[in-house]
């Protein structure tokens, strides 16, 4: 079942327009190619198809955090990492949690009357990369595509992400990841919920939407914890909801034919200065905790277990 | 002179370890003693204890809405915004626990002020800012910042970053009222269940044996638990193992999983990607089995073998078996 809409008066009687994804298909044919100013894009977006629950995905186009040790450097002139020649960026894997956590929902509802939509802030965005969640199956992808979005803490992040959504919503439910795997501050989120005045829970393992609450299983150490909180929302995802679906052929098909909604910054009212950073990198450096290890070898691979197991007790261990 | 505040938590009707360890640090980073806030429904219990701490004054927040603070943490973030605004502390610090990790962002958005997570050192500058260093790319860089802007600057800091500060400074108690500034929360928290298990506990245990992706399925770790079970152990597992599913997220170690500290760390079939040793760093002895000699487990182990743990590990667990018998 379709929650039952809330907030927002429907110029039509509930089931006259079904939504489907194929409205969605020709709403995004129509819309998305950048020709229009992005009010008119919205405005087109908030048409009377209208879906009755509209989750967003919040995902960032992080440093693959899976590239081998060896090959994460950085220049510790210019205070900042330098990618691998070759090697793709990717979205942040608790973000495609959270892509998962509202694909989840829409599945409940049978797909009817759910649309996700991913945003991102950022620059040198690769979008075949940033499609990724939309060849899981997320409807729509929203960039926010703007040089000064470069180098940016957190605080700022979270004022163009809420910009953003608020200019593209109104939207019931916010997902995001629990975290970026570059910076760890688990603090965007937070900031996303203070802007739009919205409750944040955080690390969840389980969302379940119904009747206009969401309720949220979180993943904390040592207990299990359950909470409610009306909607509008945001939620934070862990890893524990499970692994994110891998995308159909199908699904990579249809995103190959998606466009995204870009927006820049003037798009949003927010100028240079008010995202100017309050927490500023000094130094970033590779700590070095290399010991020497101490290679047990025996004849075969066998008697090296025999002969680590001897050591360990040499050693008082074990 | 720089003034810190110290968001307390309580455990078990006493202030917990982690805010003892926030106070030293608090105290070490401005030379003096910091000022402290508690939070609860009712904090009756705590004036006898809180005489304890090393804290100039301690704070008591007391409202209703804050009886049962976890899950949204709202009526915590409106209670400490208020104190912040009536006592203008230069430096907020808080634990990174579920309660930090929570009400510390926040708090520095109501407060239009700069934020720092889970630091593991704290100064301040030649400028007098206050000054960070914090892992960064799950560990594998480390990064210090200075935090900017509007006072206060709010600080988590990992626990057992610092030690416990002494105790008996006898500070002044003060009821601070909130009930104007918390609004009624909008999160409803359904039930909180205890789930330990039986057996070691993986963040007390003294010997941990951890399984990763190269274990390549569940049946290995039945292996991993015997040998647990021999070495008076508990199970570890990569987040990699956990989320593959061949075993319950509840023995993931790492950044965003468990932070264990044992004598011996035995990691097989762990590649000791930086976000795994972030939560096994901190244990005496690391020993690593991997098929892979660049392997970074390598880079902090102390022992190790080079080779394929379908091998090495029976053989191992025999002789500690029969080692056991001696």
């Amino acid at each position: 079942m379709p929650p039952a809409p809330r907030r927002r008066p429907y110029s039509l009687p509930a089931g006259a327009w079904a939504y489907s994804p194929a409205m969605t298909a020709l709403k995004l044919h129509f819309t998305d190619h950048g020709t229009r100013p992005i009010d008119a894009v919205v405005a087109a977006h908030n048409s009377p198809l209208e879906p009755l629950l509209r989750i967003a995905v919040c995902a960032r186009q992080v440093l693959d955090p899976d590239i081998p040790p060896s090959q994460f450097k950085v220049d510790e002139v210019a205070n900042c990492v330098v990618p691998p020649q070759g090697i793709a960026p990717v979205v942040n894997g608790f973000d495609l949690n959270a892509t998962e956590a509202a694909l989840r929902v829409r599945d409940a509802a049978s797909g009817q009357g759910v649309e996700v939509t991913v945003f991102s802030a950022g620059t040198a965005f690769v979008l075949d990369v940033m499609k990724k969640p939309l060849s899981m199956g997320a409807d729509r992808l929203v960039l926010v595509d703007d040089a000064a979005l470069a180098s940016v803490d957190s605080a700022a992040s979270a004022r163009v992400l809420a910009a953003a959504i608020a200019k593209d919503g109104p939207y019931d439910l916010v997902l995001c990841g629990r975290q970026a795997s570059d910076w760890d501050q688990a603090q965007t989120p937070f900031g996303i919920a203070e802007a739009l005045g919205v409750p944040c829970v955080t690390l969840a393992k389980s969302v379940t939407v119904k009747g206009g609450t969401v309720r949220v299983d979180r993943a904390l150490p040592g207990m299990r914890q359950t909470v409610e909180a009306p909607l509008p929302a945001v939620v934070t995802v862990s890893n524990e909801l499970g692994e994110p679906r891998y995308p159909t052929l199908r699904g990579i098909m249809a995103a190959g034919r998606k466009a995204p909604v870009v927006m820049k910054l003037p798009d949003l009212n927010i100028a240079a200065a008010d995202i100017a950073p309050r927490v500023v990198l000094r130094r970033l450096y590779v700590p070095q905790r290399h010991r020497a290890c101490e290679f047990i070898q025996g004849k075969d691979e066998a008697e090296s277990g025999r002969l680590l197991a001897l050591r360990l007790r040499q050693e008082k261990l074990i | 002179m720089t003034t810190a505040l110290v968001a307390g938590e309580i455990a078990g009707g006493l202030p917990s370890p982690v805010t003892r360890q926030m106070l030293r640090a608090a105290r070490q980073l401005t030379g003096n003693l910091p000022v402290a806030a508690f939070l609860g429904g009712n904090l009756a219990p705590l004036e006898s204890s809180a005489g304890s701490l090393a804290a100039s004054r301690v704070y008591l927040l007391e409202h209703g809405a804050l009886a049962e603070i976890g899950g949204g943490y709202e009526a915590a973030v409106d209670a400490l915004a208020a104190l912040c605004r009536a006592t203008s502390p230069d430096v907020v610090l808080l634990a990174k626990t579920d309660f930090g990790a929570n009400t510390g962002p926040r708090l520095a958005f109501r407060l239009g002020s700069a934020f720092a997570q889970d630091c593991t050192a704290i100064s301040i500058g030649a400028n007098g800012a206050p000054t960070v260093t914090r892992p960064v790319y799950g560990g594998s860089a480390t990064a210090e910042f200075e935090l900017s802007g509007a006072m206060p600057a709010i600080i988590t800091v990992r626990p057992g970053a610092y030690e416990a500060g002494p105790s008996g400074a006898r500070p002044e108690l003060v009821r601070f009222d909130v009930s104007a500034a918390i609004r009624t929360p909008k999160v409803q928290l359904i039930e909180t269940v205890s789930e330990e298990r039986a057996g070691v506990r993986l963040e007390e245990a003294a010997v941990v044996v951890s399984g990763g992706r190269g274990l390549g399925g569940p049946a290995p770790f039945k292996l991993l638990t015997e040998l647990a079970g021999l070495l008076g152990g508990a199970v570890g597992a990569s987040r990699a193992a956990c989320d593959a599913g061949w075993i319950d997220h509840s023995h993931q170690v790492g950044l965003t999983g468990k932070t264990v500290s044992p004598r011996l760390y035995l990691a097989v079939g762990l590649s000791g990607a930086s976000q795994h040793m972030a939560g096994c760093s901190g244990a005496g002895n690391i020993v690593g089995i991997n098929r892979d000699p660049e392997a970074n487990i390598f880079k902090e182990a102390r022992f190790g073998v080079a080779g394929d743990w379908q091998k090495v590990l029976p053989s191992f667990i025999s002789t500690v078996r029969d080692l056991g018998k001696l």
